[in-house]
């Protein structure tokens, strides 16, 4: 028998492969082992920065927002900052904090997105079920404190366009210990639950010096040992008042990227309770111009898939001459093809979702169509509806009975 | 002496020619103005001798007849170098995958979105332009406009 293995290239994607985002990955296969991945992207690409440059910076602050459906937060406030600094603006210490809050409220929801498609990859969809449980407790707060579940636009230029009530603070802290609780119930899973354990060990490995060389970000590199972490080495808004750790972990595979994540969101926990506690007093924006006088500026903010980087040039009117987005995920795409080589065919779906690459969400209200009227409907209705939908097709969700304190 | 301040220091005690050149925006913000000769002397020391192993991305400008690039890296204690130079349009850049192999998609990112030329840049598919996408029409420069808008218009 000769020992010359046969090469198989597979085509995989764009529709789809591991999660609801176009990208293709050409896979060389030897026997059920990868050998090497070639990658194309782009097929989401929107001409957002194109879109940008004919756009006034407060239009453009909407339309950053929309770069992500996740983390939309991140994107509007990296953009904001550059604009501010820019500008010369000094924002206001509230808005600082709410701009804090929100962001560290869209790490929990982003993160409990992630266990929950994680969990989903390898067949665990209890774990997919409970953690999209909980995380619609933190979409529910946003939109009561912003008015959305996704797209929040809580930024302005020179500050945020909504206080936080002080009756609101209670039900944030409710909720924040009911998602702690939950929290700790998955770590206690992720530590023990030896299924779990082994089938993310040594899964999509990626040592430190490939992290760095590659330009791997967020989780995904402190997964890998490297510890960075833009909100301590580099921050902006609140975060140089608030006490937090930096997780890393050296498992540099997707258990250590469960792990990390996981750690991450006791810390945003902690971080959401010290912002409730000290958040100062005051007015929440500033008076900001139209017009921005010419200049540059970079901003650098950790969204919950790593570091987002916004850079705007101004020319001294309304409009941005040049605003250049980079989002973590095409960072993080680098690494993914050094983390399947020498993998399994099979654990490819767990491996791109171990990255969280990023996808849209959904509106929260919805027109019907029927016999040539449409309708809107508001939140309220929009679960009455839904309640109802499925009670016709003999689901009654009411008899599904949710432990903890009944929040979900 | 502060971060930023060390960094420009050492930078013109290697480089005399950058005297003036490099400026501190704020604490975390070093821009650095060079020229393309000079350009991947600077770079390099930068990467590799002053610590500054975190690649952020590339922006590129239209600047009428010259594009003006700006590399963008940081350190892990959270400063960051601006490193900006310009390159005619039509001539060509040298790629940086030599030292940041991930650096790659934003190089062809110039090239798609810009019409930069990078030199040495390893082969690949595009990037985020589709295949089928004029490879002449590049819709970052200022005075590309839309096919359709353009028939419209004249």
């Amino acid at each position: 028998m000769p020992d010359k293995k046969r090469t198989v290239r597979v085509p995989i994607g764009p529709q789809h492969p591991a999660l609801k985002e176009p990208e293709s990955f050409m896979v060389d296969l030897q026997g059920e082992k990868i050998s090497s991945v070639a990658l194309r992207l782009g097929y989401n690409h929107r001409g957002i920065e194109k879109g940008c440059e004919e756009r006034t910076y407060m239009q453009d602050l909407y339309l950053v927002e929309r770069v992500c459906g996740i983390c939309s937060h991140s994107h509007a406030t990296a953009f904001i900052q550059a604009v501010e600094e820019i500008a010369g603006l000094e924002i206001p210490r509230r808005a600082k904090y709410i701009r804090t809050l929100i962001a560290e409220l869209e790490r929990v929801h982003s993160h409990l997105l992630w266990l929950g498609v994680a969990g989903h990859e390898i067949g665990f969809d209890t774990l997919l079920m409970y953690s999209w449980r909980d995380r619609e407790l933190v979409m529910d707060l946003f939109a009561e404190l912003t008015g959305n579940r996704v797209n929040y636009a809580m930024n302005t230029l020179g500050g945020v366009r909504r206080d936080i009530a002080a009756e609101q603070v209670p039900h944030i802290q409710k909720i924040v210990d009911a998602l702690e609780e939950r929290t700790k119930y998955y770590i206690e899973l992720a530590m023990t639950e030896e299924t779990l354990a082994q089938r993310l060990s040594g899964v999509g490995y990626l040592s430190k010096e490939d992290a760095i060389r590659l330009g791997a970000v967020g989780p995904t590199s402190r997964a890998s040992g490297a510890d960075r972490d833009t909100r301590r080495d580099d921050p902006y808004a609140a975060y140089d008042e608030l006490d937090f750790k930096v997780i890393t972990d050296d498992h540099c595979d997707v258990f250590g990227r469960t792990v990390v994540r996981l750690g991450e969101l006791m810390q945003s926990y902690s971080m959401i309770r010290q912002i409730l506690k000290q958040m100062p007093e005051g007015p929440i924006a500033v008076k900001a111009p139209l017009k921005i006088p010419a200049g540059e500026a970079v901003s650098r903010y950790e969204a919950p898939r790593g570091e987002d980087v916004h850079y705007v040039r101004a020319n001294g009117t309304d409009r941005p001459e040049r605003v250049k987005v980079r989002a973590p995920t095409l960072a993080n795409t680098q690494s993914v093809a050094k983390m399947l080589e020498d993998g399994y065919l099979a654990d490819l779906p767990i491996v791109v979702a171990a990255i969280d690459p990023c996808f849209s969400c959904t509106d929260r209200t919805i027109a019907v169509q029927g016999n040539g009227d449409s309708k809107t409907m508001g939140w309220e209705e929009l679960v009455r509806y839904g309640v109802r939908w499925y009670r016709d097709r003999g689901v009654d969700p009411s008899r599904i009975k949710v432990r903890g304190d009944g929040l979900a | 002496m502060s971060e930023a301040e060390t960094l420009v220091a050492q930078l013109v005690a290697t480089f005399p020619a950058l005297t003036g050149h490099v400026t501190v925006q704020r604490a975390k913000r070093v821009w650095i103005d060079v020229d393309r000769q000079a350009f991947p002397e600077v770079f390099r020391r930068l990467a590799k001798d002053l610590g500054f192993e975190v690649f952020c991305m590339i922006t590129g400008l239209d600047e009428g007849a010259d594009l003006g690039l700006i590399y963008h890296l940081a350190r892990n204690d959270g400063l960051m170098a601006n490193v900006k130079t310009r390159c005619p349009k039509g001539e060509s850049m040298q790629t940086i995958t030599s030292i940041f192999p991930g650096g790659g998609i934003y190089e062809r990112e110039l090239i798609d979105l810009l019409g930069a030329h990078i030199e040495g840049l390893p082969e690949g598919p595009r990037y985020p332009l589709p295949d089928n996408w004029p490879k002449d029409e590049h819709p970052l420069l200022k005075d590309w406009r839309p096919r359709d808008k353009g028939a419209k218009d004249a």
